[in-house]
């Protein structure tokens, strides 16, 4: 091979750079088209439900009449469906990774939860449907209820928060550690005054992230056969009821219910279009949560990021 | 001050009673901590022993040859038919949509903004891509049925209300986020000594991205793809909104049809009685759906250990 | 020494400043490179001399914030390599460069070495296979590699890495090239072989060697220069440098009263 010229040399780089200069026009288009989608997907919702953004609409049950449907039933339930998988969830999910990576011996115990906790992270949501419609709805009669949801919705994001934890905690030097038990504290004084405070903002973030992945989750629920149509709120505690006497502190746990992401699947899967706006009304309603949530987390772990010097 | 005297030391009797005390507790909590763990493998286990005994109870009504060669799912009437391959199929295509339109975006996002982007677009841009990634999937199945169907048609006036494609391609845009986030992390982690090494060859930037990082970051990426799919095989509530529920044997993205999963979610929809066939269809169905996700995750646990051996 | 011995000039740094930021990193930099030589650069950890080798072929360029002053000329054309007229790219295309730790690509050991000519449109095959043959014969690694060039090159040992590497530079015919302490994620006897090939290749290159390793300058260069906290202290022939230097600090250096 003869060496190039300089002119065939200069003719191979203005090619070159004129793929580079293509690539990244390519990929200014495709970043911008995702984030336009968002933006589309947003603002639609935000002008077609935009009618429906009075106090009404937070405060009525649902209704076969489109103007004056609300979403009551459906944001109670679901906060109340975040109270119990978060009373689920974030004890079992830190114990689990502050055992991981605080005790946890080189076994294959410790080897199986490992590899199921990444497996876990893998399964398909519905799949927990199934298992929660088998064993809470069957198997331990708690029927269709806020119960059964709320624990289904925390072995869904058990993986996550357990996950969270171990890396919070993986980034705690091990100086804390040794400077503890040279003292003579005990592993678990190490854990409970020094590791899990500082694992503590990884751990909020997992958490959230978590709880905003489980608040948006539908198909679970369906699965375990969650109503669609519910005119009433769960008993609050020692409320009188109907039929006389008062309710227990923990009645509404067992009270069918319905959440938002049901709400919007039951309003956007009718015919007739006057409920496509209380869908869109809804649907905007539950992203703000879920986004204004993830928000939070990544702000958290940005902040982390830059902050936690050892 | 009284440390010099002795008799306000705990004797060592006292001494070793409270190390057996806090041995004891230390072994408690250990133990706690030990079985919060295991709900994991629980969980694990709850979800085969369910899966497999119902759909137990389901293949003594059903053979499975039936099961795997009937073109037709009609298990609800009365001249009831259970082939899986037609749910399958709405599986496949949706997903085969979806990731057509995913990983060449995410990949190509991923690029640019590992490779290509200063720092500052890659700061903003990144937490927004993540933030995606968290919108609720019904949110999304609302805007494939409303927005993104309706514009479709105006293309394709021959496109019927719910379709495969249509729920495919916002399925495609829900997971462009897991795949360029991912896969932008695994070329963030090649060594800049390596591009550095391309460059002094003289090679270009989009040259060194696709001869050098990507083939260095192939694992990671392979694992991203195959997150992508698990994410498209098992996403449910896009399908169940915009692609039509009724069952269709079908390699036509332009038709309506159910998936593993909007077919669960139909049934679950409906009053079925616990115990009867009907009932027992959509563990059978959940357990082919798990099967066919366990399939791709071992692919990607083999691909990455292959790729990790040779590089 | 040898009294014939003219040297022409294959490079020259005129007043060369360099910053990182707002770091001055290389302080008024002046010294000849001369063609067909191998020049050595020496001195502490953070004197400049990796940032003065990376000058010549415009690393500097892939980060922001850095600036040059100053020019490199390059002969016989003339070129100021540091020019914003010239494209770094093109600057690279005759620079050859072989860094600290092995970096082969996550290619076959065929790949890596055809990769320069790939960049350059050369896709014919025989003159592919022509090259690569060379390159690894001219890197003394075609021997342990020739039955297995289909195999990944990062299955290779670490001396096999960076002679592969050197093969990698070679293929493309460089002017110059520059190596950036090659030996010392290398074990002695990898150093060896490296060190006898740079002997070697100084008959077809030029080459410009930074090393924290002052026996390795002795032994491989014919050139020396002694940097010290961005600034060009001495300059000179290897000998001389070692057996005389003009400047304490060189001598202190040397000496290994200060390292």
């Amino acid at each position: 091979m003869k060496p190039l010229t300089t002119e065939q040399i200069r003719a191979v780089i203005a090619k070159g750079k004129f793929r580079d200069n293509l690539f990244k026009a390519i990929g200014v288009f495709c970043l911008a088209f995702a984030l336009l989608v968002i933006v589309a997907l947003i603002a639609d919702m935000l002008l077609k439900g935009a009618e429906r953004f009075t106090l009404d609409f937070f405060l009525n049950f649902a209704s076969r009449r489109a103007t004056q449907a609300g979403i009551l039933s459906a944001w109670v339930g679901s906060l109340l469906v975040m109270l119990v998988t978060a009373l689920a969830a974030v004890p079992l999910g830190v114990a689990a990774g502050l055992y991981l990576e605080e005790y946890a011996k080189r076994n294959w115990i410790t080897n199986i939860i490992e590899i199921n906790v990444t497996n876990l992270a893998a399964v398909p949501s519905i799949v927990y449907g199934l298992l929660a419609l088998g064993i809470f709805v069957y198997m331990f009669g708690f029927g269709q209820s806020i119960l059964s949801a709320g624990l289904t919705l925390a072995l869904l994001i058990l993986p996550i928060i357990i996950v969270a934890t171990r890396e919070a905690i993986r980034a705690i030097p091990a100086m804390i550690r040794e400077g503890s038990m040279a003292v003579g504290a005990t592993r678990w004084q190490t854990c409970h005054y020094h590791i899990i405070p500082y694992a503590m903002p990884g751990i909020l973030t997992g958490v959230i992230i978590g709880l905003a992945r489980a608040i948006g989750e539908t198909a679970p629920i369906i699965t375990i056969g969650a109503l669609t149509f519910i005119a009433f709120l769960p008993p609050v505690p020692f409320s009188e009821i109907d039929g006389g006497g008062s309710a227990g502190l923990f009645d509404w746990v067992m009270s069918p219910f319905t959440v938002m992401p049901i709400q919007i699947f039951n309003w956007t899967s009718r015919p007739d279009p006057a409920f496509e706006v209380n869908a869109a009304a809804a649907g905007f309603v539950l992203m703000v949560m879920v986004l204004s949530m993830n928000a939070v987390a990544i702000y958290l772990r940005y902040k982390m990021r830059k902050n936690i010097k050892w | 001050m009284s440390a010099n005297n002795a008799s306000d030391l705990p004797g060592v009797s006292d001494r070793l009673a409270y190390n057996a005390m806090r041995n004891w507790k230390e072994r408690l909590i250990e133990t706690v901590l030990l079985a919060a763990a295991a709900i994991s493998v629980l969980t694990t286990l709850g979800i085969v022993y369910v899966l497999v005994s119902e759909s137990f109870h389901f293949f003594q009504n059903v053979s499975i040859i039936d099961f795997l060669t009937d073109t037709q799912w009609t298990p609800l009437f009365d001249d009831a038919h259970f082939g899986i391959m037609v749910l399958i199929s709405g599986t496949l295509v949706s997903s085969g949509v979806a990731l057509l339109l995913a990983i060449p975006m995410g990949t190509i996002i991923a690029i640019y903004l590992s490779e290509f982007a200063n720092p500052k677009v890659r700061e903003v841009a990144k937490p927004i891509l993540e933030l995606l990634g968290g919108i609720p999937t019904i949110v999304f199945g609302y805007f494939a049925l409303l927005v993104v169907t309706p514009i479709l048609q105006f293309f394709l006036p021959s496109l019927p209300g719910f379709s495969l494609l249509s729920a495919g391609l916002v399925m495609g845009i829900m997971i462009v986020p897991y795949i360029a986030s991912l896969s932008e992390d695994a070329m963030r982690a090649v060594p800049m000594s390596m591009r550095e090494g391309a460059f002094a060859m003289g090679s270009t930037k989009l040259y060194t991205a696709v001869h050098v990082v990507v083939p260095a970051a192939i694992s990671g990426l392979a694992a991203s793809y195959i997150l992508g799919i698990s994410r498209a095989v098992g996403e449910t509530m896009i399908l169940a909104v915009a692609a039509g529920m009724q069952p269709n044997l079908t390699w036509n993205p332009m038709e309506p049809a159910a998936t593993i999963t909007s077919y669960i979610v139909q049934v679950a929809l409906g009053d079925l009685p616990h115990g009867s066939i009907g009932y027992q269809t959509i563990f059978a169905a959940g357990l082919t759906l798990l099967l066919i996700t366990l399939v791709f995750n071992i692919l990607g646990q083999w691909l990455r250990a292959k790729y990790r051996e040779a590089y | 020494m040898q009294i014939h011995d003219t040297p022409t000039l294959k490079a020259e740094a005129r007043n060369l400043n360099f910053y990182y930021g707002e770091v001055k990193a290389l302080k008024s930099i002046n010294m000849p490179i001369y063609d067909k030589k191998v020049t050595a650069l020496i001195g502490p950890s953070g004197c400049g001399k990796s940032t003065y080798l990376r000058s010549f072929n415009r690393m500097h360029d892939l980060y922001p914030g850095n600036r040059y002053e100053g020019e490199i000329r390059f002969y016989p054309d003339n070129t100021n390599l540091l020019s914003p007229e010239v494209d770094p790219i093109e600057v690279r295309m005759r620079l050859g460069m072989v860094f600290q730790k092995p970096n082969p690509f996550p290619k076959t050991i065929y790949e890596n070495v055809a990769y320069g000519l790939r960049v350059r449109g050369e896709n014919n095959s025989r003159v592919l296979d022509d090259k690569v043959e060379q390159a690894l014969r001219g890197a003394a690694i075609w021997d342990e590699v020739k039955d297995r060039l289909q195999e990944m090159a990062p299955n290779l040992s670490g001396g096999q890495q960076q002679r592969l590497c050197i093969a990698r530079a070679l293929a493309t015919d460089p002017e110059l090239l520059l190596f950036d302490e090659p030996t010392s994620a290398l074990d002695p006897i990898a150093t060896g072989a490296i060190e006898e090939l740079v002997h070697e290749l100084k008959k077809r290159v030029t080459i410009l060697i930074v090393t924290h390793n002052m026996q390795q300058a002795a032994r491989v260069s014919d050139y020396t220069a002694y940097m010290y906290l961005g600034e060009l202290i001495e300059f000179g022939k290897t000998d001389e440098i070692f057996i005389k230097p003009q400047d304490k600090r060189t001598e202190d250096y040397i000496t290994g009263r200060m390292g």
